[in-house]
C-alpha cells in the first residue's frame, strides 16, 4: 500500500472513538472506543460475553451485524479510512487489509466446497501477473500453517479435516491475501488445549513474520496473557484498561481487570487435603466398565471409584468418552456393560429401570446451560420438577426451591423468573440448585463450566467446593486440566477411551506418569498472578513453573 | 451481562422477557391486515344468518333477476335471494374448515412428537405409513371415498384432518427434533420422568411457534379443499347454502347474474388471503426476522 512507510511499519490499525449503537432501542452497543495496534503486534481484546467485543470485532471489518449501525468514530487500518466507505469498497479492501477468523470453523468453511476452491476464492482482488499463480499463493500459505499442500489435500472437503486443522484452513485462508489487520473472534474456544496450543503457535508466528497487526478476542486472560503485546480490558461497552500486556497483568489499575485475572484457574496447586480413607464401601464404584455406540466401543476398562464428599475429576480432551461414562452413571447413555455400583448395588442402565431412590441419590447437572432448562418453565417449576416426581409433593413447595436457590447463591426472588431472564452463570446456578433440590448423594457435573465466561467460571467452582463441604460427592466432568486442581481431591485421565492415569491430584499434576497427562500439562496456558491473593487460589503457594515439561 | 450473580439484590427488578410469538406476530402490518380480513369474512360467516332478509331456500323473485326490490344482489338460479344465500352460506364452510384444520393439526402433532421423540421401530412405522398416505393425492383420495360413501358433513372433516395430519406430522417432527437434542429433555429422563410426560410438558410448549403457523396454513388449504368438493358437488349438497356450492350453481348464469359467483368468490379469497397474511406473520415472528436490538 501506498503511505509513509515509517508511520505504517508504527501503526496497522488506529480506531478513533468508535461507537455502535443497536435500533430500535438505540442503545450503545460499544462506546467511544480507542485503539491501535502495531504491525507484528497482537492486541488482546478481553471481556465477558455481553461486554461488545464481537461487535467490536466485527466493526473493525466495517461490518455491522442485523440491527446495528455505527454511530460515531473512525476505523483506519493501514492508513486507509474504512468507515464512510461504501459496501463495495468495503468489500474490495476485506480480505486484503483486515481480515477475519470466526469462532467456529466448522460454521465459517463452506461443506460443500474443496479446499482449493475454498481458500482461492479469498484471493478475489489476487493479481496473478504480478504476485504469481492463485494456486501457488494456496499452497505457500497451507505450508505456513503446517498443513499438508499437495493435491490431495486440496482436493478435501471441510468435514474431513480436524477441528484443529479446520481452524488453521480459517487461519490460511485470513492470511491468504496477506492483510494488514486481522481480526480472531475467540478461534480457539471449541479446541482441546493440544490443539489450541497448536493453533495460537501458528497465529504467533505468522503475525510476526509477515508484520500483521492481531486483534485476538477472547474472554480467558490465560490465553491473552501468553499470546498477546497488548491487553485491552472491556466491559460494557468500553474500553476499562489498555496497555502494554507485561503491565496489565503486573499492575492491572481497573478493578475489573483484576477481577478477571483472579478467576483464572491456576494450573498447579498444592492440591488439597486428602479425606481420610474410611476404608468402608464407596459411594460410587466402576469396575470394568465397557461401553460403546451401535458396534463402536468408546469405553474400556473403566475402573473409578468416589467416596463421599470426594471430588473426582475426569479428565479427557474431546472424543475421549467422557461424556458417554458420565451419561452412563447417570441412566442416560444405556449400551454398557460392567460394573457400576452406588453403595454396593448395581444400578440398571437405564434410567427408567432404577429405583426413584436411586435417581434421587444421583442428580446430573448439564454443559451447556443454555439448553439444559426448558424456555418455557419458570425457575420454581423447573427446580421443583424432579423433588415433585421423586419425592412426591412436598409440604412447602416454596421452602424447598427458597432452600436449594439459596444453595446454589441465587436470590429467593429468582424462583418467578423464566430462564431467558438470566444470564449464563445464572442458568447455571438453576441447573445446580434443581439437582441439588432432592438432597443427592453423587452430583455428576458433565463440563458445567465449559460454555461459561473464565469470570462466572470461578463462581462455580467456589460453589461446588462449598457443596462438597457439605459432604456431597461430585464427579467433575472436564477438558480443562486447570480446573482439576481447583477442585478435585483425585483425577483419572481419560484418553481414546481408557483410563491411563489415576490417582490423587497433587502426585498426578505434580509428577505425570504417562505422556498424554505431560502433553496436556504442557499445553495448557499458565500464568502466575504477581498480585494479591485469588479466591480461586486458595492455598496455593507459588506453583513451580511447569515440573511436567 | 454474566457479571450478574448472587450479590444481585434480592429484590432487583427482573429483566423484561421477550414478547411472546403472539405479541410479536402483532408488529406486522401484515398481521393486522390479515386478522382485519379475516375477521370481516368470520364476522359474515357468524352474523350473516341472523341479519339475512330472506332465509335461504325461500323464493324471492323469479331466477337470475337483478335489480329487483327487496334483493340487493338479485336472484340465483332459482330465484332465491343471492344476499341471503351468502350470508347464511359462510359458517358451514368456516366451521367445518377450522374443525377440520384443528383435527389434523392435533393428529399431526401427535404423531410428529411420537415420531421424533421415541425415534425406533413406532418412528418408522408411523412415517413409513404417512408416507404413503401423503403419496395420495389429497383430492383425489376424498373424491374416492365421498364417492363410495356418499357426501356427510362428518366425512369431509375427517379426510380433510387426515390429510392434514399426514402433512403437519413431518413438520411437527422436524421441529421435535430439534427439541429433543437439548439438555432438558435428558434432564427429564434422568429422573424417569413417564415418557408421556415428557413429550406434553417438556416437548410441546416449545413447538408452538411451528404448531401455530401450521394450524394458520392448514385452516387456509381446508378452506380451498372445502370450497373445491362443494364445487364438485362433492361436499354440501343442494339446497343447503354454501360458498362453494354457490360458485357452481351460478356459474351457468354468471354473464347475466354475476352476483352469485362474485360475493361467495370474494369472500373465499378474502379468508384465505387473510388466514396467509397471520400465518407469514405468525412464521415471521417465530424465526425472529427483523428482531434488532431490544434491550
Amino acid at each position: 500500500m501506498s503511505g509513509n512507510p515509517q508511520q505504517e511499519a508504527a501503526l496497522a490499525l488506529g480506531v478513533q472513538g468508535l461507537t455502535v449503537i443497536g435500533r430500535p432501542s438505540d442503545v450503545e452497543i460499544i462506546s467511544d472506543i480507542t485503539l491501535t495496534v502495531r504491525r507484528g503486534e497482537i492486541c488482546g481484546l478481553v471481556g465477558e460475553s455481553g461486554s461488545g467485543k464481537t461487535t467490536l470485532g466485527l466493526s473493525l471489518l466495517a461490518h455491522c451485524k442485523r440491527g446495528t449501525e455505527v454511530t460515531r468514530g473512525a476505523v483506519e487500518v493501514a492508513g486507509t479510512a474504512l468507515t464512510g466507505l461504501s459496501e463495495a469498497e468495503v468489500r474490495r479492501l476485506r480480505g486484503r487489509a483486515v481480515a477475519y477468523i470466526p469462532q467456529s470453523p466448522a460454521s465459517a468453511l463452506n461443506p460443500a466446497l474443496r479446499l482449493r476452491t475454498q481458500l482461492a476464492e479469498a484471493l478475489h482482488s489476487w493479481n496473478e501477473e504480478e504476485q504469481g499463480t492463485r494456486a501457488d499463493r494456496v499452497r505457500e500459505v497451507l505450508r505456513e500453517v503446517a498443513l499438508p499442500d499437495d493435491d490431495a489435500f486440496l482436493a478435501r472437503y471441510p468435514h474431513q479435516l480436524s477441528g484443529g486443522q479446520q481452524q488453521r484452513v480459517a487461519i490460511a485462508m485470513a492470511f491468504i491475501d496477506r492483510p494488514d489487520v486481522i481480526v480472531m473472534d475467540e478461534p480457539t474456544t471449541g479446541l482441546d488445549v493440544t490443539t489450541q496450543a497448536h493453533v495460537l503457535e501458528t497465529i504467533r508466528s505468522m503475525t510476526r513474520q509477515h508484520g500483521t497487526a492481531g486483534v485476538y478476542i477472547s474472554h480467558d486472560m490465560a490465553v491473552v496473557a501468553d499470546l498477546a503485546d497488548e491487553i485491552a480490558v472491556m466491559y460494557r461497552g468500553e474500553v476499562v484498561e489498555r496497555g502494554r500486556a507485561a503491565e496489565v497483568l503486573a499492575d492491572p489499575e481497573h478493578d475489573y481487570t483484576r477481577r478477571l485475572l483472579r478467576a483464572v484457574p491456576l494450573l498447579k496447586t498444592s492440591g488439597h487435603a486428602e479425606p481420610e480413607e474410611d476404608g468402608g464401601e464407596p459411594l460410587l464404584k466402576i469396575s470394568g466398565l465397557q461401553a460403546g455406540y451401535g458396534s463402536t466401543t468408546v469405553l474400556r476398562g473403566i475402573d473409578v471409584e468416589v467416596r463421599r464428599g470426594e471430588c473426582v475429576a475426569l479428565l479427557g480432551e474431546s472424543g475421549s468418552g467422557k461424556t458417554t461414562l458420565s451419561r452412563s452413571v447417570a441412566g442416560l447413555h444405556t449400551q454398557f456393560s460392567g460394573g457400576l455400583l452406588l453403595d454396593g448395588e448395581q444400578l440398571a442402565a437405564s434410567s427408567y429401570r432404577r429405583t426413584a431412590e436411586q435417581r434421587r441419590r444421583v442428580q446430573y447437572i448439564f454443559q451447556n446451560p443454555y439448553e439444559a432448562l426448558n424456555p418455557r418453565k419458570r425457575v420454581r417449576d423447573l427446580v421443583l420438577a424432579p423433588y415433585t416426581h421423586l419425592m412426591g409433593k412436598p409440604k412447602d413447595p416454596d421452602a424447598v426451591v427458597h432452600e436449594a436457590l439459596e444453595r446454589a447463591a441465587l436470590p429467593a426472588s429468582y424462583a418467578a423468573r423464566f430462564p431467558e431472564q438470566l444470564s449464563g452463570g445464572e442458568r447455571q446456578r438453576v441447573g445446580i440448585a434443581r439437582a441439588i433440590a432432592t438432597g443427592p448423594d453423587l452430583l455428576i457435573c458433565d463440563e458445567i463450566t465449559s460454555a461459561l465466561d473464565v469470570s462466572v467460571q470461578a463462581e462455580i467452582v467456589k460453589l461446588l467446593r462449598a457443596l462438597q463441604d457439605d459432604g456431597m460427592a461430585l464427579l467433575f466432568v472436564t477438558h480443562n486440566i486447570a480446573l482439576v486442581s481447583n477442585i478435585a481431591q483425585k483425577v483419572a485421565v481419560l484418553n481414546k477411551g481408557e483410563i491411563v492415569e489415576y490417582g490423587p491430584v497433587g502426585e498426578v499434576m505434580s509428577a505425570p506418569g504417562h505422556d498424554y497427562t505431560r502433553a496436556l500439562i504442557a499445553d495448557t496456558p499458565d500464568f502466575e498472578l504477581s498480585f494479591g491473593e485469588s479466591p480461586m487460589h486458595r492455598g496455593a503457594q507459588a506453583p513451580e513453573k511447569a515440573a511436567g515439561q | 451481562m454474566s457479571t450478574a450473580t448472587a450479590a444481585a439484590a434480592p429484590g432487583a427488578a427482573a429483566p423484561p422477557r421477550r414478547p411472546g410469538l403472539l405479541r410479536t406476530a402483532w408488529r406486522y402490518h401484515r398481521t393486522k391486515i390479515g386478522v382485519v380480513l379475516t375477521a370481516a369474512v368470520l364476522l359474515v360467516a357468524a352474523v350473516g344468518p341472523f341479519v339475512s332478509p330472506y332465509s335461504p331456500t325461500e323464493m324471492a323473485g323469479t331466477p337470475n333477476a337483478t335489480g329487483i326490490d327487496g334483493a340487493l344482489f338479485g336472484t340465483d338460479n332459482v330465484g332465491r335471494d343471492v344476499l341471503s344465500r351468502f350470508l347464511h352460506g359462510g359458517y358451514t364452510l368456516v366451521a367445518i374448515a377450522v374443525l377440520s384444520a384443528l383435527a389434523g393439526v392435533a393428529a399431526g402433532a401427535v404423531i410428529g412428537i411420537v415420531a421424533g421423540y421415541l425415534r425406533n421401530w413406532a418412528d418408522e412405522l408411523l412415517m413409513r405409513t404417512n408416507d404413503m398416505l401423503l403419496a395420495f393425492p389429497q383430492l383425489v383420495l376424498a373424491l374416492l371415498l365421498l364417492s363410495i360413501l356418499g357426501p356427510q358433513v362428518w366425512l369431509i372433516v375427517v379426510i380433510i384432518a387426515v390429510s392434514h395430519a399426514n402433512r403437519v406430522a413431518r413438520v411437527v417432527r422436524e421441529a421435535t427434533l430439534k427439541v429433543v437434542e437439548q439438555d432438558f429433555v435428558k434432564s427429564a429422563e434422568a429422573i424417569g420422568l413417564p415418557r408421556w410426560r415428557i413429550m406434553a410438558s417438556e416437548i410441546l410448549p416449545n413447538i408452538t411457534s411451528p404448531l401455530l403457523v401450521e394450524l394458520g396454513l392448514r385452516i387456509t388449504y381446508s378452506v380451498g379443499t372445502i370450497a373445491t368438493l362443494s364445487f364438485l358437488g362433492m361436499g354440501l349438497q343442494p339446497p343447503t347454502a354454501d360458498w362453494g356450492l354457490m360458485i357452481n350453481e351460478g356459474r351457468v348464469a354468471i354473464t347475466v347474474q354475476p352476483w352469485a359467483v362474485v360475493l361467495p368468490v370474494t369472500a373465499v379469497a378474502v379468508l384465505t388471503i387473510g388466514a396467509n397474511l397471520i400465518t407469514d406473520g405468525l412464521s415471521r415472528a417465530s424465526i425472529g426476522i427483523d428482531r434488532g436490538v431490544e434491550k
